[in-house]
């Protein structure tokens, strides 16, 4: 349930620059990353981002290509918030949040450029490969998005081709190649801006993403020497002003080179 | 001779009791024969006592029964509690207070006179509120606003904690909160369902507050708990204090 | 050739090794993680609370309502997210299975949620799957009469092993395989779930259901540690 006064209590708090949780506002949950959580899939992430945990699995399978583009791979992004993950979550049809949640995640891989999607083809007009990342839930508290889009490129980068054989034509799904995914450098890390009354903070607990009445989220690569924003979406039904969001994108710059330390720290580790 | 023998043989066995605070799980034997009553959380199936619920042991010599854990709050007639405003009906208001049922507040049960149409300028949905438990019944459970201490809550943090936890975050007499009341300068109201409300000066102080109620929760199974807290409150309240001072 | 040996090593009546943890949801009012040999189950319980819509009601009782899902990756061949007939018939057995042993009548139109999803399968995912609800029934401090443990018992040729895998369930020589998931409940050793999938002689059910019995009292051992060692 939500409370009347929390509102309230964290803008006040925000006032003083402080969080309920003794963050200050631009300051990251500990993130913590487990590899191959699953072991059937191509590549399996689960990323906790305080106490908040999301699953990524990477699955691959082959499809015909989409008419504009007859020699490139395709991808799909789902997110799945799974009723176990919280008391607020029921079961039926996905509800808009977690739409929402799996296409922003898509748009940035997909625009990125991080994945190669020319080398995914296997014969032009008629086969290419489909790279399937499922995202679900397992623990929400707060910040699923941001969450759900770390494990889906790590997954990615984990993640080992099948075995496919040419003269059946078929998937072996089960056996692995020693093949990574066709990526490139281009890997989009995702930030979130959540903006309570005058405030903005990231990674915002379950309490504070309910009462905030917007946010930004930025999804950022940088291929070369420039940082590079791939998407972006505005949602709830607060406004932001030009100030806001340039303030927004410059911490968004600092939040980036963390991530992408900490990402090459997990990567590292896994050898 | 004789005497200073049984002395010791009773303060062992105190001793051997609070470090023997053994958890059990549902279906547990916990005890056989006709001796001993089944007491809360257990039942009795032939010749043996069994445990139904998870929690600490608490066994004497004609009872025994379970201490839960874990698992919702189990609402108790005389019970302080906090609770959320979640619908306003035509004589109250239907309140959420983490139990499995919702509670309900009559408006006469206010201390101050309410009008029908007014209702909502007093408690909306969303309000917070510290209410006494004065009635339960099968599936109801009936609460008052008179009384000292009880009424809405304004401002402040709210903490959830494990309602079972409360007993140790209390502390014998209220001695272990107060503690922490006076280490931090703050209002602090312990629902019995769990929820805890901290009013203070400075959001520092309520935040002081809540770790150190945090610290207790995280440890309410260890021996020697109040030193432990006496101990962590020292180390970890703010020299700034200190400082303020020498400025 | 009669199948002497398993595909794995294992003895005929040796369980995979077996992992698991409590308290692994937080958010959640109880939850457990469950790993046998190669196959992963999380559960988590909400609950009691109040059961909308009112018509569902028993107004006798509290009701235990499962979910069993398996996620899109647990698998080889990727499955896709939503409900299947699979998953709800499994929900509807491990509901029928969970009741007997919770004490909900003292909590009328209530009802405790429990949710069960396979993150990696290797066969025996619905017992998995128990064996993880229980313990989150428990966490959650549900009142409960006994504990509940499950194993896939199998058929494999002629020989009757406990605890599965899916190279098991896909054996074709001889008389080919047969799977039996059963549960027993831990003090009173009564089944509330029993399902079985091939060819088996009646005169062998018998064999098959005692070695379940052995297997589960060794489970419900590592339940009891895996609550115990929580605190």
């Amino acid at each position: 349930m939500k409370y009347n006064i929390t509102k309230k209590t964290i803008e006040k708090y925000l006032d003083e620059g402080k969080r309920l949780d003794g963050r200050k506002p631009f300051d990251h949950r500990d993130v913590e990353v487990t590899f191959n959580i699953s072991k059937h899939a191509e590549g399996s992430v689960g990323v906790k981002i305080g106490k908040t945990e999301v699953f990524a699995g990477i699955k691959m399978a082959t499809q015909e290509p989409y008419p504009d583009h007859e020699n490139e791979g395709t991808m799909m992004t789902t997110m799945e918030l799974l009723p176990l993950s919280s008391p607020d979550f029921d079961y039926g049809p996905p509800r808009i949040n977690a739409i929402e949640m799996a296409r922003i995640i898509d748009r940035g891989i997909r625009e990125s450029g991080f994945i190669d999607f020319h080398k995914l083809c296997i014969k032009e007009g008629e086969k290419v490969w489909n790279i399937f990342i499922d995202l679900v839930s397992i623990n929400d508290d707060g910040n699923l998005i941001d969450a759900g889009a770390l494990a889906a490129i790590l997954a990615l980068k984990v993640a080992k081709m099948p075995v496919y054989d040419e003269e059946t034509e078929m998937v072996k799904h089960g056996e692995f190649t020693n093949n990574s995914l066709p990526l490139t450098d281009k890997m989009p890390i995702t930030i979130t801006f959540n903006k309570i009354g005058d405030q903005v903070i990231i990674d915002p607990t379950k309490q504070e993403e309910e009462v905030a009445e917007g946010r930004l989220t930025v999804e950022i690569s940088k291929p070369d020497k420039e940082e590079i924003i791939n998407a972006m979406q505005k949602g709830g039904e607060a406004t932001l002003s030009v100030e806001e969001v340039d303030k927004m994108l410059d911490e968004a710059k600092k939040i980036f080179k963390n991530i992408n330390e900490l990402v090459d720290k997990e990567l590292k580790a896994k050898k | 001779m004789k005497r200073s023998k049984n002395k010791m043989t009773e303060k062992e066995k105190k001793e051997t009791k609070s470090e023997k605070r053994q958890i059990v799980i549902p279906g547990e034997i916990i005890a056989k024969g006709d001796d001993v009553l089944p007491g809360d959380w257990t039942i009795r199936k032939d010749k043996d006592i069994i445990a139904t619920r998870f929690g600490v042991l608490d066994k004497s010599d004609r009872l025994v029964k379970v201490m839960p854990l874990s698992g919702r709050y189990i609402p108790r007639r005389g019970n302080v509690v906090i609770g959320v405003i979640e619908d306003l009906t035509m004589k109250g208001w239907i309140v959420d207070i983490e139990a499995p049922y919702s509670a309900f507040l009559l408006l006469k049960e206010c201390p101050m006179f309410i009008k029908e149409s007014e209702m909502d300028s007093v408690y909306n949905v969303g309000d917070l509120f510290v209410g006494k438990i004065f009635n339960v019944g099968r599936g109801s459970i009936d609460l008052t606003t008179k009384g000292r201490g009880l009424g809405k809550i304004k401002d402040g943090i709210i903490i959830k904690v494990n309602p079972n936890r409360v007993p140790r975050i209390i502390g014998k007499e209220g001695s272990m909160i107060k503690l922490i009341k006076t280490a931090s300068d703050c209002e602090i109201t312990v629902g019995q369902n769990g929820l805890i409300w901290i009013k203070g000066e400075e959001t520092e102080d309520e935040l002081f507050a809540e770790k150190a109620i945090n610290f207790v929760n995280e440890n309410t199974i260890v021996e020697g708990l109040t030193e432990k807290v006496e101990d962590w409150l020292k180390k970890n309240k703010k020299s700034s204090k200190k400082e303020e001072k020498k400025e | 050739m009669s199948y002497t040996k398993r595909s794995d090593g294992r003895k005929m009546d040796e369980l995979r090794p077996i992992i698991t943890k409590v308290g692994v949801v937080p958010s959640a009012d109880g939850s457990a993680m469950f790993a046998q040999g190669d196959t992963i189950a999380i559960a988590s319980v909400h609950g009691p609370r109040i059961l909308n819509p009112r018509h569902q009601q028993d107004p006798g009782r509290g009701l235990i309502r499962v979910h069993y899902n398996m996620l899109p990756f647990s698998v080889s061949d990727r499955i896709r997210p939503g409900l299947s007939r699979r998953s709800q018939e499994i929900s509807k057995v491990t509901e029928w299975a969970l009741t007997p042993v919770v004490m909900l009548d003292d909590l009328p139109g209530t009802v405790v949620d429990v949710h069960i999803n396979i993150q990696q399968a290797n066969a025996g995912t619905r017992c998995a799957g128990i064996n993880a609800a229980a313990l989150a029934l428990a966490h959650a401090g549900i009142p409960m009469k006994e504990m509940i443990s499950a194993v896939a018992i199998g058929k494999i040729d002629d020989k009757i092993v406990a605890d599965i895998t899916k190279e098991e369930e896909d054996y074709e020589e001889g008389e080919g395989a047969t799977d039996i998931p059963m549960t027993f409940l831990s003090n009173s050793e009564e089944i509330s779930l029993l399902q079985l999938d091939g060819k088996i002689q009646l005169k062998r059910l018998k064999e098959a259901l005692e070695a379940g019995k052995k297997a589960c009292k060794e489970i419900n051992k590592i339940q009891e540690k895996a609550l115990k060692e929580s605190i």
